[in-house]
């Protein structure tokens, strides 16, 4: 929710930061009773005012290489009298501290990316999500393709922002399963992390009590990739499938995809990041994805290593691919189900459907990159109290 | 003006009277004068200036080296660069030393087909700085991939995987412009070099000089055919430049105008890149002129006027960049795009709004100044301005790249600061470039003396055109 990797803080509303005169990032001295413990304030809009929530769990001080010196130990604080709440007080203690973040702007500055509307909306109007947008006309100047994407399977994905409640879980599950690197502290403070798919937070409504919102964004897939016409040497291209993919050797990093690429869904390997790495680590990898080097981009491929291999089990049995047959890390590990693989030419799949819905809409659809990848419009019940 | 109370100008370029155009050189000198004034800084030992000057700018060029070195090294992750902006340093110097870079074609083959015989004076030293200008320029396109081993893919180079570059990509293109731009004005420069060069063959006194000037000037003897063939070739290579000083620029425009960013997909780029250019290549011009004029006393030759019509050249380019920029803001409201509108708010009030002013302070409002005859006139007004037009070019690519630090999706809006490895690389360019510049003072002849000769007037036994004296009228 924070977006906060590499610690934790002591998180406090707007109006409690305020009052304190305590901006993102102050330490702050948090006292239950007679403990102490400073750690570094987040302010987080849309918690309730004048309640601090310390995440526990930081702090640790035998954790070796990566785990020393993470955080704050919250525990110190906890005592057998107040397990989960206790009464505190807190004041400024002097001094900053670095908290970085995945994501430095919250806002989604009117722009219809997130979309989300009410029940009652969507029963007065069920296109109401598409119409969110100005429908634009998708021409091309090619009018022959290279491939024509009709021939099955197209691999297309649904992420239903209904049930994503933005735990992260596919991000991790897919840097385990893509030999994703871990950059590091300083690495992320300079926009550098290497997540294939991340989730996006944004605060909307009432600064005051605002609301969160979350999407989770792999690569789109785009059919009209902008990243694949700008690179020099041909490292980014198409598979007949639908498939946007990365050729690892070809890349000489230009980063010029990176640039071009409107989701910002690219990643450049900045520095050696796997370089250094020991040997227990290096026999993690999974050894279906390549370990890529410094100087070259990558991305989110779908897990085109479980397709193949999902693929090549249904030749050698003779038979076609069933739907729900491939399964993507993200999708795998999504405890709420929010993300659906599948192929969009196969009618009866289940991202087939939820495509034809009316609550599915593609990301940045103006530019006519067609995603492969769109999503599911949340929609909301509030009670009668909430409405007030 | 007034001519009642000030005497007119006996030295001006383009009198009230079209048919008084009065000498381009000053001070009455003879071909022979030419020749020694000219040949002199390559001839006799260097004065100490030099040395200090060539000093500093090889220590620069062991700088650039050792960034290079351990950028390849470590990798890109030692510059400031992150996702979402994937260039920042590097481009911005590209661009902006190709943009210098245009200034010596523009005065060797376009002012040659318009018959600007004023361009005689200046046109060697101003393609020489093309010439080093882009070498820098190409430094950083090759320096900035992250696998620079692996640069050769970029090249159409026929492999046993018959795998091809990507022909749809504007780097690519970029790849053959600036090379055939590079190409191209290397020609047109060593080819206009042959006469002089063998006039310091000629003059050596040592056997070395003999031999290497003798090798570079290809036998020239200086007949009628020779001049001939020369005269010939100059027009056909200075017409095959001058689309090329059109075209370099324009796909230099369309790494950005290609791409689908807001702030970079707009198609006044090609025009408005190759006005910027030709501005900051005269500004670049004028700052290396004016100190080289005076340090190797070529002040009649280098005329003030010369520094007058280059300043005008300046005036009028800048206006038309300023055009460009408030073009692009009337554009971007009157597209109704949204992302568009938020880039060009962004870009005056946002982030890097600092860099959006300076932008505009130097490319915008300095060369207002050249309204007034005086300003244009005055060496340190110029001087100074030259210099602060250089840095605000710098800015505006500067400040285009920077679009990429918010584009469409806030989530992944950031914002990117150099580290010392890029200030280094850039202040290593100049070394480079200066480097190259300081050897050409010292071993070619700086100016072109034989078309300096061309318009003496005694080059032109009949008094016509830029005679010394006017037509018709008794010497």
């Amino acid at each position: 929710m924070t977006k906060i990797v590499w610690d934790n803080a002591a998180l406090l509303s707007l109006k409690t930061a305020k009052s304190l005169g305590v901006k993102d990032g102050d330490l702050i001295t948090v006292t239950v009773g007679s403990r102490e413990l400073e750690i570094a304030a987040c302010v987080a809009p849309g918690l309730a005012d004048d309640a601090i929530v310390l995440p526990l769990g930081y702090g640790r001080t035998h954790a070796v290489r990566v785990g020393d010196g993470v955080g704050f130990n919250t525990y110190a604080l906890r005592a057998s009298t107040g397990m989960d709440t206790a009464a505190a007080s807190v004041k400024r203690a002097g001094g900053h501290y670095m908290l970085v973040r995945t994501q430095d702007h919250q806002a989604l500055e009117g722009r219809p990316l997130v979309r989300e509307g009410t029940l009652e909306e969507y029963k007065k109007d069920p296109a109401f999500v598409r119409e969110m947008q100005e429908a634009t006309p998708h021409l091309t100047f090619y009018a022959n393709r290279e491939y024509d994407y009709s021939k099955p399977p197209q691999w297309g994905m649904a992420i239903d922002l209904n049930r994503c409640i933005g735990c992260n879980a596919c991000t991790i599950a897919c840097q385990s399963e893509n030999n994703v690197p871990t950059v590091g502290k300083k690495q992320v403070k300079k926009n550098r992390e290497m997540h294939w798919i991340r989730v996006d937070r944004y605060y909307v409504g009432d600064v005051e009590d605002a609301e969160a919102v979350h999407q989770p964004l792999p690569c789109m897939q785009c059919e009209n990739a902008p990243c694949e016409n700008v690179c020099p040497v041909n490292a980014t291209n198409h598979s007949a499938d639908g498939l946007n993919q990365m050729v690892y050797n070809r890349c000489i990093g230009t980063r010029y995809c990176l640039n071009n690429c409107p989701y910002k869904v690219r990643r450049f390997n900045f520095l050696a990041y796997r370089k250094h790495e020991p040997e227990v680590i290096k026999m993690a990898m999974n050894p279906d994805v390549t370990v890529r080097m410094r100087g070259v981009m990558e991305k989110c491929t779908y897990c085109v290593q479980r397709i193949k291999r999902k693929k090549i089990e249904a030749k050698i049995a003779q038979r076609d691919l069933k739907d729900g047959e491939i399964v993507t890390a993200c999708q795998q590990v999504c405890p709420t189900e929010a993300i659906i693989f599948g192929d969009l030419k196969d009618p009866e799949s289940r991202v087939a459907k939820l495509k034809a819905d009316e609550r599915s809409y593609t990301l940045l659809d103006e530019l006519n990159t067609l995603p492969r990848t769109f999503y599911m419009a949340r929609l909301r019940n509030p009670n009668e109290m909430e409405k007030a | 003006m007034s001519t009642a109370t000030v005497p007119p100008e006996p030295r001006e370029m383009v009198p009230d009277d079209p048919r008084r155009r009065l000498t381009l050189v000053h001070g009455r000198h003879s071909f022979a004068d030419i020749t020694r004034m000219v040949c002199a800084p390559v001839e006799d030992p260097a004065p100490l200036g030099w040395w200090v000057g060539f000093g500093i700018a090889f220590a620069c060029l062991g700088l650039f080296l050792a960034m290079v070195i351990y950028l390849v090294l470590d990798g890109i992750g030692i510059w400031g660069l992150n996702n979402p902006q994937g260039w920042g340093f590097d481009i911005t110097n590209f661009v902006w030393w190709v943009g210098i870079g245009h200034a010596g074609t523009l005065i060797s083959a376009i002012l040659y087909l318009f018959r600007q015989k004023w361009r005689t004076a200046i046109n060697r030293f101003a393609e020489a700085m093309t010439i080093f200008a882009v070498i820098c320029a190409l430094m950083f396109p090759t320096i900035h991939v992250g696998r620079i081993w692996m640069l050769w893919m970029a090249l159409p180079i026929p492999n046993w995987e018959a795998i091809w570059p990507q022909f749809r990509s504007p780097l690519l293109w970029d790849v053959f412009a600036v090379g055939t731009y590079f190409t191209v004005s290397l020609i047109f420069w060593y080819m206009g070099l042959i006469p002089d060069l063998a006039t310091l063959r000629d003059r050596a006194k040592s056997k070395i000089r003999w031999i290497i000037y003798g090798i570079l000037s290809m036998g020239w003897r200086g007949s009628a055919r020779h001049w001939s063939n020369y005269e010939k070739a100059y027009l056909i290579l200075a017409g095959i430049s001058t689309p090329l000083v059109l075209s370099v620029h324009s796909i230099v425009s369309f790494d950005f105008a290609v791409s689908i960013i807001p702030g970079w997909h707009t198609t006044i780029f090609p025009p408005y890149f190759v006005a910027g250019a030709i501005f900051s290549g005269f500004a670049m011009v004028m700052t290396l002129a004016i100190v080289a004029r005076r340090a190797f006393r070529l002040t009649d030759i280098i005329t003030i006027d010369h520094l007058d019509n280059m300043n005008k050249i300046m005036l009028v380019t800048g206006m038309m960049v300023g055009y460009a920029y408030s073009m692009e803001f009337f554009i971007s409201w009157y597209s109704g795009n949204p992302y568009e509108m938020f880039t060009f708010v962004n870009r005056a009030f946002g982030p890097y709004a600092w860099a959006y002013w300076i932008m505009i302070s130097c490319n915008v409002l300095v060369p207002q100044i050249f309204w007034f005859r005086k300003n244009r006139r005055s060496i340190p007004v110029m001087f100074v301005a030259s210099i602060l037009i250089n840095i605000g070019m710098w800015f505006e690519r500067f400040v285009i790249i920077m679009s990429l630090s918010r584009d469409f999706l806030p989530s992944s809006w950031g914002y990117y600061k150099p580290t010392w490895v890029e200030v280094c690389t850039l202040i290593g360019s100049l070394g480079l470039f200066f480097t190259f510049f300081f050897l050409f003072l010292r071993f070619l002849p700086m100016v072109a003396m034989a078309e300096v000769k061309n318009v003496l007037p005694q080059a032109d036994p009949h008094g016509h055109g830029e005679g010394g004296v006017p037509a018709g009228e008794p010497a």
